[in-house]
């Protein structure tokens, strides 16, 4: 487990610098990039486009892998369903990402560079993320989830 | 660094690195998902990293030009949709189109447009704050 958790936070810091080194951690930047009918930043498409080369070699490498390296089995989202809840809840995650400029990973890695206004966007989004976890149709799905992990 | 922080979860450790599922099964509010205390270890990370650029590279910009309503008010909606849509930028937008998920190419085209259609409508409303 120790070296699980050292894994764990050295992809988490890495993932951290990256975003503060792309511009990724940087709200306006990322109101720039979509600002496609203003003054439009494309820079961090290029961003993205740079983190997909790494992940696609590993898609390839994991499908020759019986398991992960140091974890007993691969656990890995199987399902495929173009449900409502994915195309609403993309929707609303919009919203909130084009407003603020923020999505989940920036913000968290904001703690360290701007605290305060990260701090409260943090709460926020948690607290969301809550409302939807007290939501009646929310158990079923996350019971369902579970057996199918299991 | 993202595509390789994002490699090491899958092929070290057997999961997605999607923040957003972390997030919340660190903070207690998913039930399923990774083992806690990884998922605690990888959401403590990005601001370690964030921090070690600091010091490494010198100020990183980060332009909070919004007000705390405002900031309120996008944080729920990205909270909730994220759970809603299970994923956000790395999970469906890194992870999820690396692996060529079609349910991941959907919700990273509709996040993105509706990005795009919420900054132009700020925009054209005046709306800075």
């Amino acid at each position: 487990m120790t070296r699980q958790f050292l894994l764990a936070l050295l992809a988490g810091a890495l993932f951290g610098a990256g975003l503060a080194v792309s511009g990724m951690a940087d709200p306006q930047r990322v109101r720039g990039f979509l600002d496609l009918f203003g003054a439009w930043d494309p820079t961090l498409a290029f961003v993205m486009g740079g983190a997909l080369i790494p992940m696609a070699i590993a898609w390839r490498v994991q499908k020759r892998m019986s398991a992960p390296l140091a974890a007993k089995r691969f656990v890995l989202p199987s399902t495929r369903d173009l449900d409502p809840r994915l195309i609403g809840g993309a929707a609303l995650f919009g919203i909130g990402w084009g407003t603020a400029g923020l999505c989940p990973g920036p913000a968290i890695a904001d703690l360290a560079v701007a605290p305060s206004p990260a701090a409260v966007f943090v709460v926020a989004m948690l607290a969301g993320m809550l409302v939807h976890r007290l939501l009646p149709a929310a158990p079923a799905r996350q019971s369902s989830l579970e057996t199918s992990n299991v | 660094m993202i595509g390789v922080a994002s490699a090491i979860m899958l092929l070290g450790l057997g999961r997605i690195a999607g923040v957003s599922g972390l997030a919340a099964r660190a903070a207690g509010i998913a039930s399923d998902g990774a083992p806690r205390v990884l998922a605690i270890a990888f959401i403590v990370g990005l601001p370690i990293g964030a921090a070690l650029i600091t010091l490494i590279l010198g100020p990183v910009e980060a332009r909070f030009e919004q007000g705390f309503t405002t900031l309120i008010l996008a944080g729920l909606l990205v909270g909730f949709g994220t759970r809603m849509g299970s994923g956000c930028t790395s999970g469906h937008g890194v992870c999820g189109m690396s692996r060529l998920s079609i349910r991941s190419l959907i919700a990273t085209i509709v996040f993105i447009l509706a990005g795009i259609v919420t900054v132009a409508l700020m925009n054209a409303m005046g709306v800075r704050q």
